[in-house]
């Protein structure tokens, strides 16, 4: 006989939010989940509770996923208040039910955040992000022929902490974390990753003010230095980076107002 | 955007503000705290430092309206970014969790809210004498000077000119405990949330890295522990009775 101790289940009370539409009343619900597989992954187990409630003829509970790998960034959910649950650089899909303990009682938020509006249950429209790199643009790139290899030459030390901001997946768990819903450390990865790179350098000035003026006008919070985001983020991106963009922006808009616009230029709308 | 609107009109550039005022209130407060640690020497140096301050004439009025815009501006920027902050989460989370940020850094609006309360209070009773009246330094006997005030070697202060005496309103005004106590609290918060504010303004700035972070905020804490206790010992040492006031003074003073 192997001695009970060495149970692999648990049982645990899930306290989600139902909604039914961005307009519908909200509120929590809870469904009681026994002998769950510690090994089960968070998203797994909300698959086996939705099981259950589709037999019984409810509505299953309606939650983002998709690559269930940490790597696309569609997984959400604020797991006992800490966006992406209580693992530390990992995203929803990646944690596991051993990261709970039997009998606990699991409350799941949706991310909460006027720029990013509900749509069902844990469902939240996260476009507002799209918006921000929409009113990033462009690169000027020579487009024709591939180039040579390292014909732009880029230090590594550089190119190092240009990828560390482009780990970033878009997830939102920044936004949800931060105190002020403040959408600081993506609009900073994403300013970053081209600001520090040679190819970046041409609309550099351009980019961050749009960028940041469309986050300002989308409706997120401004930056408290709590550093809540880098924390939550399940690519660990460093707030390092909001302190460039505030250099960034700092620096582009001293350039943008003093520098000369030619009189002969075109095509000015 | 022009340049007056990226730094007004957006959030990055109301933080710049909150930032550079902020730079200018802390470089204050320090020499604030620096003159007034005279106290502890003989009575010509803090009356003497107080005359020579008053004859700046206008060079006095321009600190101070630097100093009311930067309050004004602090105050006005936060306030703004609170409010749009409050806006940008209207429905709350029902578990609150917070993984690092500093109770400080929490605790910002309402230290520097009490802070606001304090500074009313600090003009009302030294600057203005709205309060304490009976020992406003414009109702306490004239202290003539003993020796020369110097400022860098420059005369100041002749010997034997006679000026207000602000040294006695300072030790009877603390004299009183629950005045002496308020001080304390108030200068209390103020380190407080320059524990977040003197650390956060470097990231504003886009000067703060982890290379250095650690070395910052130990830099901080021990920038706000000196402060803390250099504004403690002037109201601290008068409650104890450690320094007494001149006997006309305290005879003016006596209802």
């Amino acid at each position: 006989m192997v001695a009970e101790t060495n149970s692999n289940t648990i049982s645990i009370t899930l306290r989600v939010w139902r909604q039914a539409g961005p307009d519908a009343p909200g509120k929590f619900v809870d469904y009681p989940a026994a002998n769950l597989s510690t090994h089960m992954s968070f998203l797994e187990m909300l698959d086996v509770v939705n099981d259950g409630l589709t037999l019984k003829g409810e509505e299953p509970i309606a939650f983002a996923h998709d690559c269930r790998e940490g790597i696309c960034g569609t997984c959400s959910c604020t797991i006992n208040g800490k966006a992406h649950g209580p693992g530390h650089g990992v995203a929803t899909c990646q944690i596991y039910m051993r990261a709970f303990r039997d009998g606990e009682v699991i409350v799941v938020e949706p991310f909460r955040a006027k720029a990013f509006p509900l749509v069902k249950d844990l469902v939240v429209d996260r476009s507002a992000f799209d918006r921000i790199i929409q009113a990033g643009g462009f690169i000027s790139v020579r487009t024709g022929a591939a180039p040579d290899a390292n014909s732009i030459p880029v230090p590594k030390t550089d190119a190092d902490l240009a990828m560390d901001a482009a780990a970033c997946i878009g997830c939102g768990a920044c936004v949800a974390a931060c105190k002020n819903a403040s959408a600081m450390l993506f609009v900073a990865a994403k300013v970053s990753q081209l600001g520090l790179l040679p190819q970046g350098q041409p609309e550099r000035d351009s980019r961050v003010l749009a960028m940041v003026n469309t986050m300002d006008a989308l409706g997120f919070g401004s930056c408290t230095n709590q550093y809540e985001c880098s924390a939550a983020c399940p690519k660990t991106i460093s707030h390092d980076f909001i302190a460039r963009l505030n250099r960034d922006y700092l620096k582009a808009s001293v350039r943008s107002a003093f520098k000369p616009v030619s009189s002969a230029a075109g095509g000015s709308g | 955007m022009n340049l007056a609107g990226s730094i007004f009109g957006s959030t990055i550039g109301r933080k710049i503000i909150i930032a550079a005022t902020g730079v200018i209130l802390i470089g204050f407060v320090i020499g604030h705290l620096v003159g007034n640690l005279q106290i502890f020497e003989e009575a010509d140096r803090l009356n003497g430092y107080g005359a020579f301050l008053h004859q700046l004439g206008p060079l006095l009025w321009v600190a101070r309206i630097v100093l009311l815009g930067s309050v004004i501006l602090h105050i006005w920027a936060a306030t703004v970014l609170t409010l749009e902050n409050h806006a940008a989460r209207q429905i709350k989370y029902g578990v609150k969790h917070t993984i690092q940020a500093t109770l400080a850094s929490r605790m910002m609006r309402w230290t520097g809210v009490v802070v606001l309360a304090f500074l009313l209070y600090h003009l009302a009773h030294f600057t203005l004498g709205f309060t304490s009246v009976a020992t406003y330094k414009e109702n306490l006997p004239l202290y003539t000077m003993v020796g020369d005030y110097r400022v860098a070697g420059f005369l100041a202060v002749k010997s034997g000119t006679q000026v207000l005496d602000v040294r006695s309103m300072v030790i009877l005004g603390f004299q009183q405990p629950v005045v002496a106590l308020f001080y304390i609290v108030a200068v209390g918060l103020l380190s407080f949330h320059l524990l977040h504010g003197a650390d956060s303004l470097f990231q504003t700035f886009g000067w703060r890295s982890q290379k250095w972070a650690g070395a910052l905020r130990k830099l901080v804490i021990v920038f706000c522990a000196i402060y803390f206790l250099g504004n403690l010992a002037i109201p601290g040492a008068v409650l104890l009775g450690k320094i007494p006031v001149a006997e006309p003074a305290r005879a003016a003073a006596r209802p």
